[in-house]
């Protein structure tokens, strides 16, 4: 499988992903930078973190008009796996892929620790491996994480099982604990937390690793013929 | 178009006008006897600039050159933007450290984030990948609402940089005393690891070869305070814009992806940052260095104002910008390159053979100088010295001590003594763990980074106790130096080398220069007593308000190497029925602890000398003792002495501690300043260790209850508490200061 890690001037999370990638999950990755116009046949896409275009105007707002971002919606609709942590959430969120928005953090404070998440839906490609229900213990790293939408689109979020990881101890102030959700076709997740910092023990946590596996198994399943 | 009123050479001279840009009546001879006639306004300014402590280390070069610098590891001493230290494998760690003091005392925010930015840019001037920062910050005691928002905005423009530049802040130290009310101190360090091949030197060679600006354009921000002609100042309000400078970590992070791809480029000359003095000693000392000239055209250089002169473009001190010397031919390039990173580069002048500095501007000439003679020539003093009244008393004090009736509230007060307490409130908003090599974080004895691809990993610190360094500049100088060591060594590091950032008041106050003088003294001989050559550092002095001097502050930053990732080692406690050891030896000291601040009120009185040998003698058992793999866990005794060191390995584990045969006095409770450490051992490797580690005495046992107990040599309890109740004071204290109505 193929994973691509795009790349946006400010990007700086590309590569703590490429490393989760190639050295834990053990599959190709290639770097694509924010002005190409193809994922360079990749099977999923992966949106770092960082500082897009160093957060200016709002946070991932310059990045979801880059080039690159065509190529990316178009992967996200023809139901590949696209992955946005942290600054990649905030662009997703920016492109419309998902609902909401990101407000500051409610202290007003840059947080950065290893926080626990409930598992809040087993049933998707990103989350096969873990257990409903179950508290993984993933990093957070962000100053504007406190994840905002409408009652209407969280009455969606939740209807549709769209929420697939909460804040055991809500820190930030995110509506619903929220820290990730995917569209409704169930191939885009974005979450805050970083899973990418969780995928060896020699770190602290390996629980981030089984997001990856999740991705790697539903792809095999969907290309047994191909692959 | 602002009228600018340039007084002319002669007006200098007759009205004294030097004195003003801090330059004294015989450097202004020496400048006359360089030139050979009198400099002009902007060619003043050049000298004025590189001739400031801050560039040419005037006061201090003569207690600098006692540093040892050298050692069978040191690919690069002091001199170039960072030094280098060889870590096998054709590898090299790159480091160090400066001061951003003056700047975060007006403007906290963009003082610290621009601290940071500057020594992020000496790093990767050298062609290094920077992997981690560290800071050692200074403030006045909480609560006092001043001091809370210079924490506050310290603390944020750190972050706020580092975060979004994406290296990881992995750890430092922070200390509050009345000394820093007005005048904090923030220093900050920068490491980066690099292969030997790829060590740059920031050199103008080749004549003819292009010199390029790169980065972001040059503004009015930071021109040296010392603008000097009130007319002018009056007639210009936009010069009177702060003289501290905005960061902009977006346009820095471009910088350096952009600049480590150029300086794997074969025809890269030299690179060097503007920093300090911004042009004019990027410029200067380029050409100096490598005998040369440089003839530069100030017309092209990029300018975010409209019609600054040449003196404004020379001594700004706008963030973010580098010059690069390039083989003749191939500036396009280069061009090129910073293109691709959304970055313009600019040509904006030429190396030459003349070794003079030539600065064309609108046609005209506008300063023509000899390039040594602001790089090098700057003159040298030593200052007069005189030992401070205040010292001879200290001699004399008869040693001071008090009862401990009740240990365990004892150790509560010093747990929240925010020297002492958690600075979890400060280390949780920088972003320690991007990149994932961060193996242990912020709240360990130091920081440690694995080297990805190796066996190998990065220990690092900042250490400096200004109280000891006070009472005893010289005694305290050497302890600063093995606090790092035994931080270090508790990690699991073999110490490689210094970076200091030397912190001090005026040094026209003989009694501030003995200080200088002595500190400088100790640290060197702990340097080499303890082989960990000075590779780099800065000077900040002046550091004083109208309520004195700060304490003498000379930090020590030092790196590590761990041979193989299996020795790191943090100083947690690892699991119930492990044997606690104490491996010490000296006497443990109460002068210039937190118990005397915290009881007395003040600090006073002498330090006993720190043993050397001894000093490496513990490194090395305790060392071995970790590579052995006999040692879990280990922890130095620093503020707060035994009990504190104690119960810091206990908090976040949920685990307890029974401890015995401790003398019930103040000193061996919570007396400070010797040689020790606190290391853990499993049950079944207890004798091994003690054939191992000559110097410790078993004095504990880990246990699986959270209390922490503690009896004297009768076997009576002298302390009793649930690590809960002690970890509520220790973890809450700064957060507590902030949030409380002052």
């Amino acid at each position: 499988m193929k994973f691509a890690v795009i790349i946006f001037p400010g990007s700086n999370c590309d590569v703590d992903m490429y490393h989760a990638i190639k050295d834990a999950l053990q599959e190709e990755v290639e770097y694509i930078r924010h002005t190409e116009t193809s994922l360079n046949g990749a099977d999923a896409v992966l949106l770092p973190g960082g500082f897009s275009y160093g957060d200016y105007l709002r946070a991932g707002a310059m990045a979801h008009v880059s080039p690159i971002m065509q190529a990316v919606k178009e992967a996200a609709e023809e139901g590949k796996p696209v992955l946005g942590v942290c600054n990649g959430f905030q662009v997703l969120l920016e492109s419309r892929l998902l609902p909401g928005a990101m407000l500051r953090n409610k202290d007003l404070h840059f947080v950065c620790r290893t926080v626990p998440l409930t598992v809040e839906n087993e049933k998707t490609m990103f989350t096969r491996h873990y257990e409903k229900g179950e508290t993984i213990q993933i990093p957070v790293a962000h100053g504007e994480g406190n994840y905002f939408c409408s009652p209407e689109d969280l009455q969606e979020l939740k209807e549709n099982d769209q929420i697939l990881f909460t804040y055991k101890q809500p820190f930030n102030g995110s509506t619903a604990d929220i820290a990730g959700i995917m569209n409704k076709e169930g191939n885009v997740l974005g979450m805050m937390p970083h899973p990418e910092r969780a995928v060896e023990s020699l770190l602290g946590s390996e629980d981030g690793l089984r997001l990856f596996t999740s991705i790697l198994s539903y792809w095999r399943e969907h290309h047994a013929v191909t692959s | 178009m602002l009228l600018r009123h340039e007084p002319s050479p002669e007006m200098i001279r007759d009205e004294h006008l030097y004195k003003e840009m801090g330059v004294s009546e015989e450097e202004f001879e020496l400048m006359q006897s360089e030139m050979g006639r009198l400099p002009n306004y902007t060619e003043l300014g050049l000298f004025s600039v590189m001739w400031s402590e801050h560039c040419s280390y005037k006061n201090s070069k003569v207690l600098l050159k006692k540093f040892p610098v050298d050692g069978p590891r040191v690919l690069q001493g002091p001199g170039e933007g960072a030094g280098v230290i060889d870590i096998d494998d054709e590898q090299a760690v790159v480091f160090k450290i400066e001061s951003h003091n003056h700047p975060s005392a007006v403007e906290p925010y963009e003082g610290a984030a621009t601290g940071v930015g500057g020594i992020i840019r000496d790093v990767f001037s050298m062609g290094a990948r920077p992997v981690a920062l560290l800071n050692s910050l200074r403030f006045g005691e909480l609560k006092n609402p001043r001091v809370n928002y210079l924490f506050e905005g310290v603390t944020a423009g750190i972050a706020g940089y580092g975060n979004c530049i994406g290296i990881p802040t992995v750890g430092g130290e922070i200390q509050f005393d009345p000394c820093y009310e007005g005048n904090p101190l923030v220093n900050a360090m920068c490491v980066g690891l690099i292969d030997h091949k790829d060590i740059q030197k920031g050199q103008a060679k080749g004549t003819g070869n292009p010199v390029l600006y790169v980065g972001a354009s040059t503004g009015r921000d930071g021109i040296h305070g010392a603008t000097f002609a009130s007319e002018e100042l009056s007639e210009d309000s936009e010069a009177k814009r702060p003289a501290v400078q905005v960061g902009d970590p977006f346009m820095e992070k471009l910088l350096i992806e952009a600049c480590l791809e150029a300086v794997k480029h074969p025809k890269l000359v030299g690179i060097q940052d503007m920093g300090a003095a911004g042009l004019t000693s990027s410029s200067a000392e380029m050409a100096s260095k490598a005998g040369a000239g440089i003839h530069m055209n100030l017309d092209l250089v990029p300018q975010r104002e409209k019609g600054m002169t040449p003196y404004e473009m020379m001594l700004s001190e706008s963030q973010e910008r580098m010059l690069l010397v390039v083989e003749d031919g191939s500036e396009q390039e280069f061009i090129d390159l910073f293109e691709e990173w959304g970055l313009h580069a600019v040509v904006i002048g030429e190396v030459t053979d003349t070794k003079r500095l030539v600065l064309e501007h609108d046609g005209r000439v506008a300063a023509d100088v000899p390039v040594d003679a602001l790089a090098e020539e700057a003159p040298v003093y030593h200052k007069p010295s005189q030992v401070p009244a205040y010292y001879t008393q200290f001699q004399q004090e008869a040693p001071w001590s008090m009862e401990i009736n009740d240990a365990g509230s004892t150790l509560k007060e010093l747990l929240s003594q925010y020297t002492i307490a958690s600075k979890e409130w400060v280390y949780d908003q920088y972003d320690y763990m991007v990149r994932t090599n961060t193996v242990v974080a912020p709240g360990s004895d130091a920081a440690v980074l694995r080297i990805r691809g190796t066996e190998k990993a990065l220990a690092m610190t900042t250490d400096c106790n200004s109280r000891f360094i006070y009472l005893d500049p010289y005694e305290g100088g050497k302890m600063a130096v093995a606090e790092a060591v035994r931080n270090l060594t508790a990690s699991g590091a073999e110490a490689l080398g210094v970076t200091d950032c030397l912190n001090y008041g005026s040094p026209d106050n003989p009694e501030i220069f003995w200080q200088l003088e002595q500190s400088t003294d100790g640290l060197s001989e702990a340097c080499r007593a303890l082989q960990t050559p000075v590779v780099g550092g800065n000077v900040s002095l002046y550091n004083e308000t109208s309520k004195g001097a700060v304490y003498p502050t000379p930090v020590v930053g030092m790196v590590g190497l761990i041979q193989n990732i299996d020795h790191i080692t943090t100083q947690a406690v690892k699991q119930p029925g492990d044997r606690v050891f104490l491996v010490s030896g000296g006497a443990p000291q109460l002068n210039g602890t937190e118990l005397q601040k915290l009881y007395k009120g003040s600090i006073s009185g002498k330090m006993n000398p720190l043993d050397l040998d001894l000093e490496q003698r513990l490194a090395g058992q305790v060392l071995n003792g970790i590579r052995e793999g006999l040692i879990q866990s280990a922890h130095d005794v620093s503020e707060g002495g035994l009990l504190c060191a104690l119960t810091e390995k206990l908090f976040g584990t949920g685990m307890g501690m029974e401890v015995h045969g401790i003398e019930h006095s103040a000193a061996a409770l919570f007396g400070e300043g010797y040689p020790a450490y606190i290391v853990t051992v499993p049950e079944a490797f207890v004798q091994k260790a003690e054939s191992l580690l000559k110097d410790a005495v078993e004095i504990g046992t880990v246990t699986e209850t959270a209390t922490f107990s503690v009896k004297n040599q009768n076997g009576e309890t002298i302390v009793n508490e649930p690590v809960d109740t002690l970890e509520t004071a220790w973890r809450g204290a700064i957060a507590c200061a902030l949030k409380s109505k002052v």
